[in-house]
Order: C-alpha cells, then structure tokens, then sequence
C-alpha cells in the first residue's frame, strides 16, 4: 500500500492520544515484524500488527479505523513478549478501539450475542468480550 | 493447611468440573482450600490503557478482600482471574500515583498497596507440594493416556505474571508426568484459542481450534489438558464443527488439569464432572481402563 506522510498528521491529536492511552513510545518500532509473526490471529487481519504500528505512527487515522485489525485482535500478548524492542502492542490495540469505544461507539451489541450462546458461554467470554467491544 | 482461595464467576457455573476436583484433592494432598467471603468479579480482563484505572477497582477489591482476612496468599484456578488479579496486584506494588488514586476512590476500604500474593493453582502443587511428592501420592496412574498440555496465554503472558518460562513451559508436562500420563509437546501448546472473539465472531473460533487440536493430534496425544475455561468452551464448541466439517477429525476429549489429578488421586470420578466436559472424556478414560 501507499501512504503519504506528512508532519501535521504525524503531529496530530490522533498520535498524541494514541500514545497517551496506551503509555507506549511509538518509535520503539523498527519494524521487523515479529508481532505479525507470532500473531495468531494476523491471516484474518486486514492491516497487519506491524502496519498498525507504522500508520498509527505516521498519524494515518482514516486507514486504520476503516481496518478490521483492532477488532480481531484478542489481546493475546504473543506481540508483547516476542517484540525485541519491548514495545507493548497490545496495548495500542487497546488505545485504537478506546478512541471508537468512548465515543459510544460500540463494535458489538449485547443483544447482538445470541441467546442461545448467552446462556451456553463462560461469564469470562461475556464479560471480558463486552469490556472489549462496548463503550 | 488452609489456603486462602479466590473461585471466580465461571467456576460457580459452567466450570465445576475445574473447581470441585481441585478442593477434593487439595483435601488429599493436605491443603483446604478457603474461599474468601464477599468476593467479586475480578472483571476477566486486565484494563491496557494507561488512564483507565476504574476497571482496576474490581480486581483490587478482591485483594483488598484477602488482605483484611488475613491473608498473604490468593490462590487462583481459573487463568483469566489469575491474569487479572495478579495484573492489578503489580499495579498496585510498583505505580504509586495510580495506587493513591485506587486508594483514595475507594475510601470506604483499606488502604492497599500489593501485599497479596497471587498465585495459580499450579504453582501451588509445584512449590509447596513437588512433583515427587505429588506422584507418591498417586493412587491410578494416568498409565497409556497420550495428554497434550495447553496453556493458552493468560498463564504465561506477559512475561511479569508468567507461572513458567514464556517460550517453553514445562509446568503442565511435569504435572502430567507426576500423575503417571504419557505428556506430549506440541507447537501450538501457548497459541491463543481466540478467546472472547467467540461473541463477536463465533465463525473464527473453529478455525482457531483446528490449529492447536490438528497440531496435537498429529504429534500424537489423545487428550489436551488445560486450565482455562475460555479456552475450553472455544476448543470445545469449535469441535462441534470441526466433526461436521472434516470426516478425518473424530473430535478430541479435553480436560481440566484438576480432573486428571482427581481422578489419579484415586478420588470419586464424580468429583470430576465429566459430564460437564464436551466430547466425549469416559469414553477415552474407559479404554485406558481408568474409569469403571
């Protein structure tokens, strides 16, 4: 894909919120792509954890809320413990889907869970799943 | 010895087959596990963004429950409480602006500043009981029975609540040494199983399952052994397509490490519910001649 960078929007409220939520300097990053490697998750991804990485860096805002990575991504830390920059992934996973999630925003409804399930999974699926995807 | 204990939400419901089997053996090995009164949710996940420190509440409530019992020492059996108490419990040690704030938000409790110890079950039987001694105690050798350990994530990630190495664990593989099984390593063995995307996109969670149960079974195990109950509704309910879907997969039994201990303990098989597990885990136990 082809991006174009600028200083504004690497500048931008979206990269200072970004690093505020999730605590993390986005310029640890030296892109190698380990976290895309062990991610279990990252065939189903349309962004790949190292290019979230990189656009949220360059402040691509628009690119990465039309991407469905954020949302696949079940905070598993295999990005966390294998990065060999120590840059905390999931955490800026968390910071993307809070900027949608606090606007109230949500990416799942409860009533959307469907009963049948409701009644069949662990409190644990619920509770953690709805902390995730609901504002 | 009592052992102060913290259930959580799950094993009150769908996971009594983790829970029940657990208190009876501590029983055996000489352990009483004790379940502090007004517990909470833990609230499953640990909160990732640095200015949310509202969903540490729950958490730290819980600890906040241990300390004023007295106690130094939380057990845990279910992976996601473990991960999460323990999470919030380092906060609570090592970030003194966030802990003033937890504290002085909950003011009708005591001040808390990570005295608690959070550990797992599992580690309970490897450092205060040893693996020689827990195999002393075996009455029914787990004898022929092929188990795959699986830990998930919630066990050893990240690093700073890990119960084992990260990169290779070996926790699980003495257990099931100890308790006379055939262990068997395979690569998928800290893949995640998807986890709470079975609410948002159940489609996945089968194709999740099929990664850890193919890698296991091509390297030979008849079983996989965990601890989480997240992980064993997701490889248990994406069997139930998998066994539609590909003629080859006959579907493999799962169980919770405390049935296995359970049951070589020597205890009654009802302890364990196995009725409450997917597939089908008499079937297999009945082969290997361990269930009647």
């Amino acid at each position: 894909m082809s991006v174009t960078i600028s200083s504004k929007r690497m500048g931008s409220e979206f990269v200072k919120k970004v690093k505020e939520l999730s605590g993390e300097n986005l310029n640890l990053c030296y892109q190698c792509g380990m976290c895309t490697g062990v991610c279990p998750a990252a065939s189903n991804m349309d962004l790949s954890p190292r290019q979230v990485i990189e656009l949220a860096r360059l402040g691509m805002q628009e690119e990465i809320a039309e991407s469905k990575t954020v949302w696949i991504c079940a905070s598993c830390l295999a990005c966390t413990v294998n990065c060999p920059r120590g840059f905390d992934l999931s955490k800026l996973m968390e910071a993307i889907r809070l900027l949608t999630l606090r606007k109230n925003v949500d990416h799942v409804k409860p009533e959307q869970v469907l009963p049948e399930k409701r009644d069949d999974i662990p409190q644990i699926a619920m509770v953690s799943g709805l902390r995730k995807f609901t504002g | 010895m009592n052992l102060a204990y913290y259930p959580g939400c799950t094993l009150k419901t769908k996971a009594k087959n983790l829970e029940e089997p657990a208190i009876a053996s501590m029983e055996v090995l000489g352990f009483k596990l004790e379940e502090i009164t007004r517990w909470n949710c833990c609230g499953a996940v640990h909160s990732l963004a640095d200015d949310d420190l509202i969903h540490q509440v729950a958490p730290v409530r819980n600890l906040i429950r241990a300390r004023e019992q007295k106690k130094n020492e939380l057990v845990t059996l279910c992976s996601f409480c473990f991960n999460t108490l323990k999470r919030a419990n380092l906060l609570m040690k090592a970030n003194a602006e966030k802990r003033n704030t937890i504290n002085s938000f909950m003011d009708d409790e005591i001040d808390y500043s990570g005295e608690v110890n959070v550990v797992h079950l599992l580690e309970v039987l490897r450092d205060e009981i040893g693996w020689e001694a827990l195999a002393q105690k075996v009455k029914l050798p787990l004898r022929d029975l092929k188990v795959a350990p699986y830990y998930g994530c919630m066990l050893l990630r990240p690093r700073e609540v890990a119960i084992d190495n990260v990169e290779d664990p070996g926790i699980l593989r003495k257990l099931v040494e100890a308790l006379g099984a055939t262990p068997v390593d395979f690569p998928e063995s800290t893949r995640c199983c998807g986890s709470y995307q079975i609410i948002s996109d159940p489609g996945v969670i089968s194709a999740y399952a099929w990664n850890i149960l193919s890698s296991a079974l091509s390297h030979g195990a008849e079983t996989l052994v965990l601890s989480c109950p997240l992980c064993d509704y997701d490889l248990g309910q994406g069997q139930k397509e998998l066994v539609k879907k590909r003629a080859e997969f006959k579907g493999m039994p799962i169980f919770y490490f405390t049935q296995l201990l359970a049951l070589a303990l020597g205890l009654d098989p009802q302890v364990c519910h196995f009725e409450l597990n997917y597939g089908d885990p008499v079937s297999l136990l009945r082969e290997k001649n361990l269930l009647s």
